[in-house]
């Protein structure tokens, strides 16, 4: 009891006013809605997804971030964020208005990254174990943009023969260590690319065939 | 230890908020003399909290079941924070007593909302007095009788 007293925000012009930004207006509603459209991205793969606007949001965060966090973290999914975010804004609003601890990236749940903050790479995170490859990571990646960047020929389960994307701002190297992570199935991560409103799953399923032999 | 006082009258506060009804909360915010723009930071949401008991009302602790509850937090347009948490799933009471508590702590502990507190908190404790001396008159006793032995 007391150690939960100890951490309720004080009142008092002395300390930086505590603020934890604000969660979803109508929970019930937009987390249905918020979760059908997850499900969709990530049952097939390489289709764009908008979550709709969510503002303001915590500094580090995208609108689709927020939204995916406040439908899906809880007390029992460990989150890890770049130290960065983890001590602003957007630490404090994950603890507020989610309750999710924070953990290293091969305990986490749920990880999140940033293009220009440094990527530790898809191997550092859990990809799950035989008896429960369900425990893995689902990294959420915020780059620039989903669409204007390298093209990337997608396949697998939830994609009739091939699709294309084009994301701007994924992490250098990206397609080798996509390739490393498809080859531990049924073990890897899932990544949902984020960019403002709008999502893109790319499943542990989804293989990235090598572009045509380079010269 | 001087931030003590200001912290033990708002947990006061919660109690007292916690165990008061929708109408009775109301009374209390109609003492202010107006309510200012607000807010809502977590939505009134609704969910259950595990009771413990003790044994005997002081030995082990046990689970004695969960307990629906609703909360809420609301922050004021200067950054006062108000949050309410009551048995329950009174949603509309959750809002207006986290409203309460944020204004309660802007108010210096003389002003009305915290004279009307008060009032409410003589009431509580008056009903909660009425109510184990009824409890108290339906008291039986237990004991054993020792046979006597010659």
């Amino acid at each position: 009891m007391h150690e939960q007293n100890a951490r309720l925000p004080k009142a008092g012009p002395a300390e930086a006013p505590f603020n934890p930004g604000i969660g979803f207006s109508d929970p019930v509603f937009q987390s249905q809605a918020a979760f059908r459209s997850i499900l969709a991205a990530l049952s097939e793969p390489g289709t764009i997804h908008d979550l709709g606007p969510f503002a303001p949001c915590p500094a580090g965060l995208q609108p689709a971030t927020a939204i995916l966090l406040l439908t899906l973290a809880d007390y029992e999914t460990p989150v890890w964020m770049p130290e960065a975010l983890e001590s602003g804004e957007a630490g404090i609003w994950l603890r507020f208005h989610c309750g999710a601890p924070s953990a290293t990236p091969d305990k986490a749940a749920f990880a999140i990254n940033t293009a220009g903050h440094s990527f530790p790479g898809l191997n550092a995170f859990n990809p799950g174990n035989e008896l429960y490859p369900d425990r893995s990571t689902t990294l959420i990646l915020q780059i620039d943009n989903l669409t204007g960047g390298e093209t990337l020929d997608l396949e697998g389960p939830g994609i009739p023969g091939t699709r294309r994307i084009a994301p701007r701002g994924l992490p250098a190297g990206f397609a080798v260590e996509w390739a490393r992570n498809t080859r531990l199935y049924p073990l890897g991560v899932d990544i949902v690319l984020v960019a403002g409103s709008r999502i893109l799953g790319l499943p542990r399923t989804t293989r990235m065939p090598a572009p045509d032999p380079r010269p | 230890m001087q931030s003590n006082q200001p912290m033990a009258r708002r947990q006061g506060h919660f109690a007292i908020l916690a165990r008061a009804a929708l109408a009775e909360v109301e009374a209390v915010l109609a003492d202010a003399p107006a309510i200012p723009p607000f807010t809502v930071l977590k939505q009134p949401e609704t969910g259950t909290i595990m009771v413990e008991g003790r044994a005997g009302g002081g030995g082990r602790r046990f689970n004695l079941g969960e307990a629906t509850m609703t909360r809420c937090a609301i922050r004021l347009e200067d950054g006062t924070l108000g949050f309410s948490y009551a048995l329950g799933r009174d949603m509309a009471k959750a809002r207006k007593a986290a409203v309460l508590d944020a204004l309660l702590q802007n108010e210096p502990p003389e002003g009305p909302m915290h004279r009307a507190m008060h009032r409410l908190a003589e009431h509580q404790k008056q009903a909660r007095e009425e109510a184990s001396r009824k409890a108290a008159a339906t008291k039986v006793e237990f004991f054993t009788m020792v046979r006597g032995e010659g």
